[in-house]
């Protein structure tokens, strides 16, 4: 694997035990074993706005919701292709993702560009959840070699491929980084912090706009998200 | 006359290769950043992104698993005639991204902005983007796909003549900071810069400019091409590599192209062609001939014009 030895690797189960998560620290890489399944917008909606109840039992079957949609296909007698997955930004899941823990007792939660630390610190670390990124983005290539086969699909017909939820057994599928830990602490609020400190220098001889927009900051150790 | 079903069988190899195979020019780039990337976590996730390339041509997959908005340029000669006419080639281009979605697969990305209705083919209203230009001189056309990545890296902002190029720069770091952090622009990206035209132009040409030129291509204006330079080099001194870690590869390339615009205003746009910089092309000979290719060749001295009359004698080259 891509590598550089100075960075732990591990090998996790997709249902972890606490003792297991404790081990891991943020910017350490994980490769997954198991059952993973994507939940995303349409997922949360239909189970936390609409009530609808989960089509699977979680957290036995899964521990791990992975934020993406696969590139993948149904081919008309029922049987599935999947061959290349990335993650979709999870940011803009921060609003369900509290009761989402809630209900499906999720321990990690896969995606790409992590979560803020308050959502960790709020969310994650009472339910004992870590975030894992996706790496890249994507490697969705190397992810698509790591699933061994889809084992269902819900609410095909209802939220459609992309927003469908994907069961998906895994095998040595990764990378994934570390970007939360038990304690809510984020790997890219710490780069962040890094990199705001040198900005001003790069700034220079640069002005704002004549013209301003509602809202804006000067503050760049802000985010976006 | 060009046949409508060479034109279709072309158009879905096209969807199939810009999915998998990522064009040499970016992956020189992207290795040359390798090289002297020193931020550790930025170098593994170089690393790891080089080894997905390569995965993704071996198993024939597609390298990006958010297969992005497939688009088509079409480049006319001015001679070239297409079975069918233009109706045909929008049928034909459509039909291609319907079957590559689920041949590759792609993932169906495109659904209504307020119904979500999805086709599961990336096809619907308005879309894929189908846009044409022509040529002269030649009985050819280009197909060229692109399959970006739709959701971070882009922004617009009405600049004006007082803002200057200081103004310019701000603009342009606030764009690379903003939706680098965490990697939200999938970078290092090719990083296209439309200046002036009117705000749609703006944004048209900033996106050619990531998605139709190639790394290493400068523009013909010197002091543009200096400037396509010196923001590559401020770019990358940002201090951020991939996915917002402590690094110092943020830009492979930076393409500057402009448009004539109103005299009070400097209109600006950033766009990023993210680390899946996906394009594939092919010229379609009237002879039915087809030549595979990454480079659009879409920026020729005729598309940057700025006569009342381009000379028919003049022969058209392709951009430096």
């Amino acid at each position: 694997m891509a590598g550089n030895a100075a960075f732990k690797k591990v090998r996790l189960k997709t249902e972890p035990s606490a003792d297991d998560l404790r081990e891991l620290a943020i910017g350490d890489v994980v490769y997954l074993d198991g059952t993973v399944y994507t939940a995303r917008e349409g997922v949360y909606r239909r189970v936390i706005e609409e009530g609808e109840p989960l089509p699977l039992d979680l957290p036995a079957q899964s521990g791990a919701n992975f934020h993406s949609s696969p590139a993948a296909t149904i081919n008309p007698e029922g049987t599935f292709i999947i061959r290349a997955v990335t993650a979709t930004a999870s940011f803009r899941f921060s609003k369900w993702i509290g009761q989402w823990l809630d209900k499906s007792g999720a321990k990690l939660i896969l995606g790409k560009g992590g979560m803020s630390s308050a959502d960790y610190r709020q969310h994650f670390v009472p339910h004992g959840a870590i975030y894992l990124t996706t790496v890249g983005y994507g490697t969705g290539a190397l992810l698509g070699r790591g699933v061994s086969g889809v084992k269902s699909v819900h609410w095909r017909d209802e939220l459609g491929l992309a927003q469908a939820m994907w069961v998906i057994r895994v095998e040595n599928f990764g990378p994934f980084i570390v970007e939360s830990d038990l304690d809510g602490n984020s790997l890219f609020e710490r780069e962040n912090a890094k990199i705001a400190a040198g900005l001003d220098k790069v700034y220079e001889g640069t002005r704002p706009a004549v013209l301003k927009r509602f809202g804006e900051t000067d503050d760049r150790s802000d985010e976006v998200i | 006359m060009i046949p409508i079903d060479l034109i279709q069988s072309t158009a879905v190899s096209l969807m199939d290769k810009a999915a998998i195979e990522i064009p040499d020019d970016y992956l020189s780039g992207l290795k040359q950043a390798a090289a002297v990337e020193d931020g550790d976590l930025s170098s593994f996730v170089l690393q790891a992104m080089l080894e997905n390339y390569k995965a993704a041509k071996e198993d024939r997959r597609a390298m990006c698993g958010d297969t992005g908005c497939p688009r088509w340029y079409v480049k006319m000669a001015n001679e070239a005639t297409i079975e069918g006419g233009p109706v045909a080639l929008e049928a034909a281009l459509r039909r291609a991204t319907a079957q590559a979605t689920n041949g590759v697969p792609l993932r169906p990305n495109r659904v209504h902005p307020l119904w979500r209705t999805d086709h599961d083919n990336n096809v619907g209203i308005n879309a894929p983007e189908i846009e044409v230009a022509f040529e002269p001189d030649g009985d050819w056309i280009d197909l060229t796909t692109v399959h970006k990545g739709g959701l971070f890296g882009t922004d617009y902002r009405m600049l004006f003549p007082s803002d200057g190029i200081e103004g310019i720069k701000r603009f342009y770091l606030d764009s690379l900071v903003a939706f680098g952090k965490r990697g939200l622009s999938c970078q290092p990206a090719i990083i296209g810069i439309g200046l002036g035209g009117s705000k749609d132009t703006c944004m048209v040409l900033g996106k050619r400019a990531a998605c139709l030129r190639t790394v290493g291509d400068r523009n013909p204006d010197s002091g543009i091409a200096k400037l396509e330079e010196e923001f590559k080099e401020l770019g990358n001194s940002i201090g951020m590599g991939a996915m917002g870690f402590v690094g110092k590869s943020m830009v492979i390339d930076c393409h500057i192209e402009v448009g004539y615009c109103h005299t009070g205003g400097m209109q600006m746009s950033v766009h990023a062609f993210c680390l899946s910089s996906r394009r594939a092309c092919a010229r379609i000979h009237s002879n039915g001939t087809v030549d595979y290719r990454t480079d659009p060749q879409w920026f020729t001295p005729y598309q940057r014009r700025e006569t009342v009359e381009w000379p028919a004698t003049q022969p058209s080259r392709k951009s430096a």
